[in-house]
């Protein structure tokens, strides 16, 4: 499992994560899944709508939020492909609660955000049994 | 009958379909009817005690039928109904 990145979007994925901290960041990932060949091509970046005080480990995407996004990857004529997060100083692992709460066939791209400086991303898929995660190995489209 | 929508998430788990038309006079209804014809779809809506996953949201249009009347929601046949994630981690 791959998914292809343009370096410019995984730059600016890492940079909203550096903006957050000491709070997590998170947006959606838009794009195309043709035949399972992920490519992203564009970036929603949204408000982490969890209450401030516990924003340093848990991010919050409304369903009003996500409406949108659906909305707006229409009118791209993509797909909500997944989500980006940040972990500040924490690994880039999907945590027990991202398992809890995730959802399979979205690609969840976290990268580590340690003394707010990006410092790796990593892109996992939840398993159909819902009991672990698969790392997708994240393909960077260097800059023109 | 009522429309309900799939998102691309759960499509794999309804034979690919987009969206399932279904009897139902109410929400609940209608979710009952998709899990049995696609008992696939079962594990990723509800929950081991027969409640929906926290991240289940349904709409009616604009609405959030938590702002309505939930599961009791009324639907007419010409309504679609549509399976919103919202999405949460840490």
């Amino acid at each position: 499992m791959n998914i292809n990145i343009p370096a410019h979007l995984l730059e600016q994925i890492q940079a909203h994560g550096e903006n957050a901290y000491p709070y997590e960041g998170a947006g959606l990932i838009l794009g195309k899944d043709e035949e399972g060949k992920r490519t992203v091509e564009n970036l929603l970046f949204l408000e982490n709508a969890r209450e401030e005080k516990n924003q340093h480990n848990r991010y919050l995407i409304t369903a009003e939020d996500m409406l949108q996004g659906e909305k707006e990857a229409a009118r791209q004529n993509a797909s909500i492909l997944g989500i980006f997060h940040s972990h500040p100083d924490h690994p880039n692992l999907p945590s027990e609660y991202d398992r809890e709460f995730a959802i399979p066939w979205y690609s969840y791209l976290i990268t580590s955000v340690n003394s707010a400086k990006a410092s790796g991303s990593r892109c996992w898929r939840l398993e159909d049994n819902r009991e672990s995660f698969s790392e997708e190995i994240i393909q960077v489209i260097p800059n023109k | 009958m009522p429309t309900l929508k799939i998102p691309t998430p759960l499509r794999p788990y309804a034979e690919g379909q987009s969206a399932l038309t279904l009897p139902g006079q109410v929400v609940e209804e209608v979710l009952e009817g998709a899990v049995e014809t696609y008992p696939l779809l079962k594990k990723h809506l509800f929950n081991d005690e027969g409640k929906l996953r926290p991240y289940v949201n349904l709409f009616l249009g604009e609405d959030n039928v938590n702002q309505l009347e939930g599961l009791k929601t009324p639907l007419s046949a010409e309504d679609t109904l549509l399976i919103i994630p919202s999405i949460a981690g840490g």
